[in-house]
């Protein structure tokens, strides 16, 4: 069996008093393409904010890449795709190159500067993403869907085995959306990036992911999407702490 | 029209302080603007003025002399630096109380000790609107060094500098010592401001900071070309203001910012006259 990208064990985390994960126990296997559901306030930003080492869990063990998180170092081998990066200051000025060079910034390392062959990692992310033709646009000046492209760039020109993005469509357009998951389906399936994607849209989820992860302070589902959506109304209900309807995408 | 500045001592301090200033000011003005803090600036340059107001007090009740206004405004401004970042941290929430909280700090000490300093004279005033003959060769060969520190650490960290700024929880989580980093920056920016007050005084030196930056905004294409644009604006202002202050009698402040003003709305004007310059947002 291979060993898994992220595996936590018995997590719990509690913020002033209040408990928002308990007992959490999940695997990422390598290769997978996980959504993560639940409710608002239910611990998917927290659990994201773990495995990123942002915060440090009270009770339990994280491994990423079969290491302890604390004693993890290679964090530019975890790619993030921030809810906030649709939010970024549209003004500032910098080209599509620049946003995704920064994401080398921290790999290259203090006092060394970006070598040709950098320049050249940057440009093939830049394709990657079918961005090439903006290289040297403002970021600001593009659409939504096109800056969170940018941004996934950034995060492949380190060469991530996991990348995680945290409800990454908000704010794009329905066309643009699909467009966006069949590039995540691509980065999935050809370049076997592992993914963990924050989602309220379980509908498209069943389209693309492997596993479908639901969680309500304690995992309530872990399985494939298709079992998800055969689940009943009432199951839901019980998740979520209020009835649910499940929107099917017929495409 | 340059004979003047070449052939006198001062005013050739002056002028080379003056291309010195032109460089470092917008240079780090660029990571103040995009990342929100134009009023930092304004905060240091009135802790500055404390200290400024500090060292006189000590030249004239303790004839202190080693201790120049000049030093200790500098000493000033880069505690006052390490004071904002400190604060930042304990209103996280909040970071922008950090500003009038050392503002006025700053206005309440130079106050005080102006007061015991017995008051208002000239060198004083020059500190606040800036001068055209207030710069020694002592100072002028500092601020040399400043500049080059400024520069040479600006180049070093450019990535890291421009990551933050960009994007701080990204950056973050990829590994970068943000805290360090920022306080590198601030206390750069605290070096600067104490460098340029001779010029430009304390009253508009974060001017000189900000509106080439604003105008560079409108018209560059990326980061690295908005910094070219608003360090040779920044020259442009200082040459021109520097000039035109001297031959009109008018301190050198006055007469940097309202060039700086008129390049901020030429650029302006250019970006409405082609509104098409930049924008890009086609389909995808």
């Amino acid at each position: 069996m291979t060993i898994p990208v992220v595996s936590m064990e018995n997590i719990s985390f509690a913020y002033e008093e209040k408990t928002i994960l308990e007992n959490v126990n999940l695997e990422i296997p390598r290769g997978a393409f996980m959504g993560l559901v639940g409710p608002n306030g239910g611990g998917k930003t927290t659990l994201i904010k773990l495995i990123l080492g942002l915060q440090q869990p009270n009770q339990g063990s994280i491994r990423i890449l079969n290491q302890p998180v604390r004693q993890f170092r290679n964090w530019n081998k975890l790619g993030f795709v921030s809810q906030k990066a649709n939010a970024f200051n549209r003004g500032f000025p910098a080209t599509v190159f620049e946003v995704v060079s920064m994401g080398l910034t921290a790999k290259v390392g203090y006092l060394k500067f970006l070598t040709k062959k950098h320049k050249e990692k940057i440009m093939q992310a830049i394709d990657q993403v079918g961005m090439l033709e903006y290289a040297r646009e403002n970021v600001g000046n593009l659409s939504g869907g096109q800056q969170q492209r940018v941004f996934i760039a950034r995060s492949l020109v380190n060469e991530p085995e996991l990348l995680i993005l945290d409800e990454p469509t908000v704010g794009v357009d329905q066309e643009n959306v699909k467009r966006f998951y069949d590039l995540l389906h691509q980065l999935n399936e050809e370049r076997g990036i592992t993914l963990l994607l924050v989602t309220h849209d379980t509908g498209i989820m069943t389209e693309h992911a492997t596993d479908l992860v639901c969680l309500n302070k304690t995992l309530h589902f872990h399985g494939e999407p298709e079992v998800y959506t055969s689940l009943s109304g009432e199951d839901l209900s019980r998740i979520y702490g209020h009835p649910v309807n499940i929107v099917t995408h017929n495409h | 029209m340059l004979a003047d500045f070449l052939q006198y001592d001062f005013l050739r301090h002056t002028f080379l302080t003056g291309i010195l200033i032109g460089i470092i000011a917008p240079l780090l003005g660029t990571f103040i603007v995009v990342r929100r803090l134009s009023l930092i600036a304004d905060a240091l340059s009135h802790v500055t003025l404390a200290g400024i107001a500090f060292g006189m007090m000590m030249e004239k009740k303790f004839a202190v002399t080693f201790l120049t206004p000049f030093y200790s405004g500098m000493a000033f401004s880069v505690l006052g630096s390490i004071l904002i970042e400190k604060l930042r941290g304990v209103y996280k929430a909040y970071q922008e109380l950090a500003i009038p909280i050392i503002m006025s700090g700053g206005v309440g000490l130079s106050v005080i000790f102006i007061s015991v300093a017995d008051g208002f004279n000239t060198d004083l005033f020059n500190y606040l609107f800036g001068s055209v003959s207030a710069v020694s060769q002592n100072d002028f060969l500092l601020i040399l060094v400043i500049s080059i520190i400024i520069v040479g650490v600006v180049a070093l960290f450019y990535k890291e500098l421009f990551t933050l700024s960009f994007d701080e929880e990204h950056a973050t989580v990829s590994g970068l010592h943000a805290k360090r980093i920022h306080l590198l920056f601030i206390v750069l920016t605290a070096l600067v401001i104490a460098a340029s007050i001779r010029i430009v005084g304390v009253l508009l030196v974060s001017a000189l900071m900000t509106l080439p930056v604003a105008a560079s905004m409108r018209l560059a294409k990326g980061f690295k070309q908005m910094m070219f644009l608003s360090v040779i604006f920044g020259e442009l202002a200082v040459m021109i203001g520097l000039i035109s202050g001297y031959y009109l009698s008018i301190p050198p402040g006055g007469t940097i910012v309202m060039v700086s003003i008129v390049i901020l709305l030429l650029s302006i004007g250019i970006k409405k006259l082609r509104p098409n310059l930049s924008k890009v947002r086609e389909s995808e």
